[in-house]
């Protein structure tokens, strides 16, 4: 087997290691209701830092709008499920659906979004995406859909005028958001981020993810050897769009409310710092930066404003030990030990099968 | 003689940066298999002609036949699919990536299978992979590179990255092969050592070969024709010995 097929094989292995074990503690009642919370959030968010690694670390763009995305499969995902409430009353069926509808949602903006926003590079991008998160964000903010027995009322930027009282309920509320069905389950969000980590571990792992990293590296250069920059660049960016979207999704039918000031441009900074720790291109890195870093200032909510203290020296902790030469002896030392030489000669006699070296 | 159109045939090819003619009124010829020489003094406009043949510039006017079809223009990926390769004069690898995989980039385009097969997996993934690794093992063995190909390509040795650089422009499988000082920063040895690889790509890979080069020992040993470029104007043009002796090539090097 390929080197990069195992070395994917293990990251999957980790995160379904960690939420079976996680998931077992708590239905056992051991790891406590506070944590147990954490896992859905804890899941949607590695979906998010995985997939904006994708534009990040492997096509090499700096996008700050990653939550705008997130925004609108959020909402077009959530406001379907409301709609749908009565007619459909499975509740993984609704949400499936609703991951679908809320993906392609954000798909169709990562093309229209990204059609315009790719011409540019580097420090541009970055500013214009951020614009963009910012610009959903605020449409967001003032959409009102009211439904009665006449149909669907829209407005924006006012409330909803003339509808019919009696039989009147919200479905999106401007700045209050909406309140989707509660439909999302730990195992709904693990199977939907292994079908996420295993796409984009594929793409990364194909003749696609290749052309966009050639990009990345030497953008010239892939030109020179007839890559057709601008489709890949787009295939990239949509395809990291559509995995946010159906997190966005996820997380509309977690809460009970749902208001759009939570996609705010932290929430793309936050995304971003767990790419960025996690190591830009290493989907493993991700996921663990996001597990430690997300479940930190909630394990340490006791010590109250201490707790970004904490948090921010785990930063720095995390940077620093990063790169440090002792720790990278440390690390090769780990895997010298005779537990993890033994899968080594393994893959070692299969190299040298191919190639005298 | 044949009566096939040139391998590559540009006329009054001219380009011009706001008030500067970079290159003026160049007319050049290559048949196909030929090692053509385009040499000059620094700042004479060798690479603009390089990156108005690759696409990367748009010529102010002239044209640009690539086996008797007018590439003038085309973008820089078009062009590689009608088969021109380069390589850069500072080396443009793709440094994150393995050596294989600096190669498998290059063969990009002669594999069919889409990312959505890519990503479900399906068997053509499978097989067509394995088609490339093998192809890319193949052309690595070429430039005895073939026991470094896990290696990040940015951790070669410099003569090692200029031949991986071929190697990845081979690897798109071009007609016609340009090299931007292949020479450049390499010991007497190693440049020995790359003239005899660049005779051999002409063989094995039956290639047209266009070189811009400072190293004249290089230049008169493997090429059969120059154009010497000065000012961006054709300041020579013929075969490579008596291009060297004539006296004003020798002045446009040396001064009066």
């Amino acid at each position: 087997m390929k080197k990069t097929t195992v070395n994917n094989l293990i990251t999957c292995g980790i995160v379904l290691a960690f939420f079976i074990i996680c998931g077992v503690l708590s239905s056992a009642g051991v790891l406590g209701s506070k944590l147990s919370g954490l896992l859905i959030p804890i899941g949607i968010y590695i979906i998010l830092s995985i997939s904006l690694n994708l534009t990040v670390g492997i096509l090499g763009e700096l996008s700050l709008g990653h939550a705008g995305f997130m925004c609108v499969g959020a909402y077009v995902g959530g406001v379907f499920s409301i709609l749908v409430q009565n007619v459909i009353t499975v509740s993984w069926l609704r949400i499936s659906l609703a991951i679908v509808i809320g993906g392609l949602a954000a798909a169709l903006f990562g093309v229209l979004i990204g059609i315009p926003v790719l011409r540019l590079r580097g420090d541009y991008l970055a500013i214009v995406t951020l614009g963009f998160g910012e610009i959903i964000k605020s449409i967001a903010n003032n959409i009102y859909i009211v439904k009665d027995i006449n149909g669907l009322h829209f407005s924006f930027a006012s409330p909803v005028s003339g509808v019919d009282a009696a039989t009147a309920s919200d479905i999106f509320k401007g700045a209050q958001g909406i309140k989707a069905p509660q439909d999302t389950t730990l195992v709904i969000v693990v199977i939907v981020l292994m079908l996420s980590l295993i796409v984009i571990m594929n793409l990364v792992d194909s003749k696609t993810g290749r052309a966009c990293m050639a990009i990345r590296d030497n953008y010239i250069a892939a030109q020179s050897v007839g890559i057709n920059v601008t489709k890949y660049r787009l295939a990239a960016f949509v395809v990291s769009a559509a995995i946010a979207g159906v997190a966005g999704v996820l997380y509309s039918h977690s809460l009970a409310v749902l208001a759009p000031k939570k996609f705010d441009y932290n929430l793309s900074i936050l995304i971003l710092v767990f790419v960025v720790l996690g190591g830009l291109g290493s989907m493993r890195g991700s996921i663990i930066a996001t597990i430690i870093l997300y479940a930190l200032p909630e394990i340490f909510r006791e010590v109250g404003d201490y707790r970004m203290l904490i948090y921010a020296i785990v930063l720095i902790a995390m940077m620093i030990f990063k790169n440090a030469p002792y720790f990278k002896n440390l690390m090769e030392k780990i895997k010298a030990l005779p537990i993890f030489e033994k899968l080594k000669p393994k893959q070692k006699v299969k190299t040298a099968g191919g190639e005298s070296k | 003689m044949s009566e096939a159109a040139p391998m590559l045939e540009i006329k009054n090819l001219a380009i011009q940066f706001g008030g500067l003619k970079a290159v003026d009124n160049l007319n050049l010829t290559i048949k196909k298999n030929q090692l053509y020489g385009l040499i000059g003094p620094n700042g004479a406009g060798k690479t603009t002609v390089f990156n108005m043949l690759t696409g990367v510039y748009k010529p102010t006017s002239g044209t640009i036949y690539l086996n008797g079809e007018n590439i003038t223009g085309k973008s820089p990926a078009q062009i590689n699919k009608h088969g021109i390769a380069r390589t850069f004069q500072n080396i443009r690898l793709f440094k994150d990536m393995s050596v294989l995989d600096n190669v498998k980039v290059g063969l990009h385009n002669q594999k069919k299978y889409t990312g959505i097969e890519g990503v479900l997996r399906l068997p053509r993934y499978f097989k067509e992979e394995k088609e490339m690794d093998e192809k890319a093992t193949e052309l690595l063995k070429v430039f005895e590179l073939d026991g470094e190909k896990d290696t990040l390509s940015s951790n070669l040795p410099y003569g090692k990255q200029r031949k991986l650089e071929i190697a990845r422009a081979l690897a798109t499988n071009p007609k016609l092969l340009l090299l931007d000082e292949p020479a450049a920063g390499m010991n007497p040895n190693e440049t020995a050592d790359l003239m005899r690889t660049i005779r051999f790509i002409i063989e094995k890979f039956d290639m047209t070969i266009l070189l811009i080069e400072h190293d004249m020992k290089l230049v008169s040993g493997i090429c059969e024709e120059v154009t010497v470029l000065n000012f961006g104007q054709e300041l020579a043009q013929g075969v490579t010995t008596e291009v060297l002796n004539d006296p004003k090539v020798i002045t446009a090097y040396l001064g009066e």
